[in-house]
């Protein structure tokens, strides 16, 4: 019986390894394009298409495949399945928006974007299998990670092969250890000084409390920053209450702490889930300090079952208002809300910008699909510093050479469960 | 060829099976036929292939139910990638650094393994199981508040925050709370996880048919008897939970080493991860180490193979892993196989249909 058993056990083996190998040639054909033959050329179409999520991008494959004309291809990689889905769909979501308005206005240099968005669940070494997955496919430039601790992983890879990497929203310091990786977004240091800063300048508090969530990097990372601004500025942290990711639905030990001390403000580097169970038990507490966020706190207003009214007051730092007047926000707000029936958030707002910052850079370049992923990444890490963009999460953004953007940080009210835009 | 044993010839099969698939696969990676995700996932395959089987240490030899593996992983990963990232300024040839760091990992994880067991192995059954998965769980959260700085000063060290840690201009923090530690440096190599491999085999498969192991066994077979016939139950509880607990720590120290970054996230060494590992030893068969090897692999690979369903792929994953469970475990489905199975067939039997 055990002999059958192993033996059955065996052939799965010997079944998975047969499948690696095929996928091995797979890849091989995909490296020499040139010479591919019909059968592998029909094989590597039906590999993209698989992987496409729109009936659009496959015409568009299997047209670039038949002619023989060069696209460029770019990779993305970010939660779409587990606890951080939301992030990385919106990601996922907006950079196909992106590439498809791309495309249809010509693309970059007159080449076709192909964009294949690989999912990591939010976990470093799924992320850098999802890497080598497109790798595989030929991924030239890389937009992602979504998430900070894989986006560490994964730039650890993208610096061994030198290739492209812009970050939409992977805010950890280490993230950009190396100099082929951009971001998009604020660091976690950068939004801590910057709240800080700004609470100092606009006179708001000057006994403030910390809720942190001391088993999350962003969360961590906000805190300690914040922490160092914040005596610079001469303000008074009364106390921290730490929570982590185990234990996150009863606040009120931290509040009455904070109550205690007498803080006027609570500043919360955390992410909205748990602001708004915050901001209920503050309520039900009779405790009503000034609540002051980051971009986490972006989608409060979307929580199931919470009591809208309570965020008014509430102000944030974020990159991104799907309110804002300008042209720019306003035509990807409606297209985003045509194409996938929500209202974007700030992810969704980064990673657009992203893939808009890598055609302005490509075009500053003068780059052509036919160049090795290393003179791309080399090309481009001029032509980021060199390029200002009109984007949906600043007006003019630029970056300098340790890829870390340059943009004035945005600051919006809850007023009557809506954005109002502060500071700019 | 009488005088060979059959457990010697089922263990021969076992390594060779393991050597078999190393040189297919660095034949593959050497002629580059093999795709980056394949040689990607080989360190991840490694690392998981001794986890199942020191897993099964316990849960099959033993008989008893762990369900903290994941902690002993995390220890040990914690521990190897701490004294690398502390020599990496120093002389130290990287290989040198990386077998110190192996070294170290097991002998951490098995010090925890003792101070777990001694107070743990009192019980036995679901109330060890529940102890053990507190320990993982432990582990996890006391290491996310870990903050440690070098300095010129020495080390400094804090449960509060990184500006508690008070450090120096210049100092380095290793651990970072939950950033944990970042650039780690790579030295794991599919080459190392195999040899580890090996090892990890040669101590559990010659553990088993020794002295010491029979004794182990005895106690899961019948633990009164066992301890009728003078055998120290205690004793051999403890050197089967601390070896166990030792080649996990290399397991982690391969994991480390093999990634930049290194955070004790639920998804990487919560009770998800250490239930992972005990799919691997019950879909392979408690008890049967080959069996362990080859479900590590097949599961490991399983995701990253159907990724073409795009999300899909997490809930087929799931419905293949029940689907094999049954065609496994279920008694119907094994007799089944073994009326009609494979071997019979080719022994030219008469069978009326094929599996």
């Amino acid at each position: 019986m055990k002999k059958v058993l192993s033996l059955c056990l065996a052939m799965a083996m010997v079944f998975s390894l047969t499948a690696c190998s095929g996928s091995g040639e797979g890849t091989e054909t995909t490296a020499a394009a040139a010479e591919t033959t019909a059968a592998a050329a029909e094989d590597e179409t039906t590999a993209a298409a698989d992987e496409e999520t729109t009936a659009a991008a496959d015409g568009e494959t299997t047209a670039a495949a038949a002619s023989g004309e060069g696209t460029f291809k770019i990779g993305g990689i970010g939660p779409t399945t587990g606890s951080a889905a939301v992030y990385g769909t919106a990601v996922a979501n907006a950079a196909e928006l992106a590439v498809q308005e791309i495309n249809a206005a010509g693309g970059i240099n007159g080449y076709q974007v192909e964009l294949n968005f690989q999912d990591d669940e939010n976990n470093a070494e799924k992320s850098v299998n999802a890497y080598n997955v497109l790798k595989d496919w030929g991924a030239q430039m890389l937009l992602g990670t979504v998430t900070s601790t894989p986006c560490v992983a994964v730039a650890a890879e993208t610096y061994n092969d030198n290739m492209f990497q812009l970050t939409p929203s992977g805010t950890a310091v280490e993230c950009l250890t190396y100099d082929n990786a951009f971001r998009v977004c604020f660091s976690d240091p950068t939004q801590g000084t910057v709240s800080a800063q700004y609470i100092a300048e606009n006179g708001l508090a000057s006994k403030i409390y910390v809720i942190y969530d001391s088993s999350d990097v962003y969360s961590s990372g906000i805190y300690q920053a914040f922490a160092a601004e914040a005596e610079n500025q001469g303000l008074e942290i009364v106390g921290s209450g730490a929570f982590t990711a185990d234990n996150k639905t009863d606040f009120s030990v931290q509040l009455q702490q904070a109550k205690d001390a007498g803080a006027e403000m609570i500043f919360l580097p955390i992410y909205y889930t748990e602001a708004s169970i915050i901001l209920t038990q503050a309520d039900s507490l009779g405790f009503a300090p000034l609540f002051f966020g980051c971009d986490g706190m972006d989608g409060v207003l979307n929580v199931d079952n919470f009591d809208t009214s309570l965020a008014d007051g509430l102000m944030f730092l974020t990159p991104f208002s799907p309110t804002a007047e300008d042209e720019v926000t306003q035509s990807f707000v409606a297209a985003y809300e045509s194409a996938f029936g929500e209202t974007p958030n700030q992810f969704a707002a980064d990673a657009y910008d992203g893939i808009y910052a890598i055609k302005a850079a490509a075009e500053q370049a003068g780059l052509t699909p036919d160049m090795s992923v290393s003179d791309i990444c080399e090309a481009m890490k001029v032509a980021m510093t060199e390029i200002t963009l009109a984007g949906t999460t600043s007006e003019s953004l630029t970056w300098n050479a340790d890829g870390e953007p340059n943009k004035a940080p945005r600051v919006v009210e809850i007023q009557n469960g809506a954005y109002e835009l502060l500071a700019q | 060829m009488k005088n060979i044993s059959k457990t010697t010839k089922s263990n021969c099969i076992t390594f060779g099976i393991v050597i078999l698939a190393y040189i297919i696969a660095e034949a593959l990676i050497q002629t580059g036929h093999m795709s980056s995700l394949m040689e990607g996932i080989m360190v991840p395959l490694c690392v998981y292939v001794i986890a199942a089987v020191s897993l099964n240490l316990i849960v099959g030899v033993l008989g008893e139910l762990s369900l903290g593996h994941a902690g002993f992983m995390c220890v040990g990963a914690f521990s190897s990638a701490f004294f690398s990232k502390c020599m990496m300024t120093s002389s130290m040839p990287e290989g040198l650094r990386f077998f110190l760091a192996l070294l170290i990992s097991a002998a951490t994880a098995a010090v925890f393994g003792i101070l777990i067991g001694i107070p743990v192995l009192r019980l036995k059954g679901d109330y060890l199981a529940i102890v053990t998965l507190a320990f993982g769980e432990i582990i996890k959260n006391v290491l996310n508040a870990f903050y440690v700085g070098l300095d010129s000063a020495g080390f400094h060290f804090s449960m509060k925050d990184a500006i508690a840690l008070d450090m120096e201009a210049g100092g380095t923090i290793i651990i970072n709370g939950a950033q944990g530690i970042t650039g780690t440096p790579r030295s794991s190599t599919f080459t190392i996880g195999i040899i580890l491999i090996l090892i990890t085999l040669f101590v559990v498969l010659n553990l088993m048919n020794s002295r010491d192991g029979r004794a182990i066994m005895a106690i899961r077979d019948n633990r009164i008897a066992a301890e009728s016939i003078g055998i120290n139950i205690t004793k051999y509880k403890l050197m089967a939970f601390t070896i166990s607990a030792a080649l996990a720590g290399t397991a982690g120290a391969l994991y480390a080493h093999n990634l930049s970054t290194l955070t004790a996230s639920p998804n990487n060494f919560g009770y998800n991860q250490s239930i992972m590992i005990l799919v691997f030893v019950v879909l392979g068969g408690i008890g049967n180490i080959r069996g362990s090897v080859i479900a590590a692999v097949v599961l490991t690979l399983l995701p990253e193979l159907l990724r073409f369903l795009n999300d899909y792929r997490m809930l087929i994953y799931a419905i293949v892993l029940i689907a094999l469970m049954i065609f496994n475990w279920s008694p119907k489905c094994i007799a089944f196989r073994e009326r009609h199975s494979l071997k019979d067939l080719l022994k030219g039997k008469k069978n009326t249909k094929e599996v």
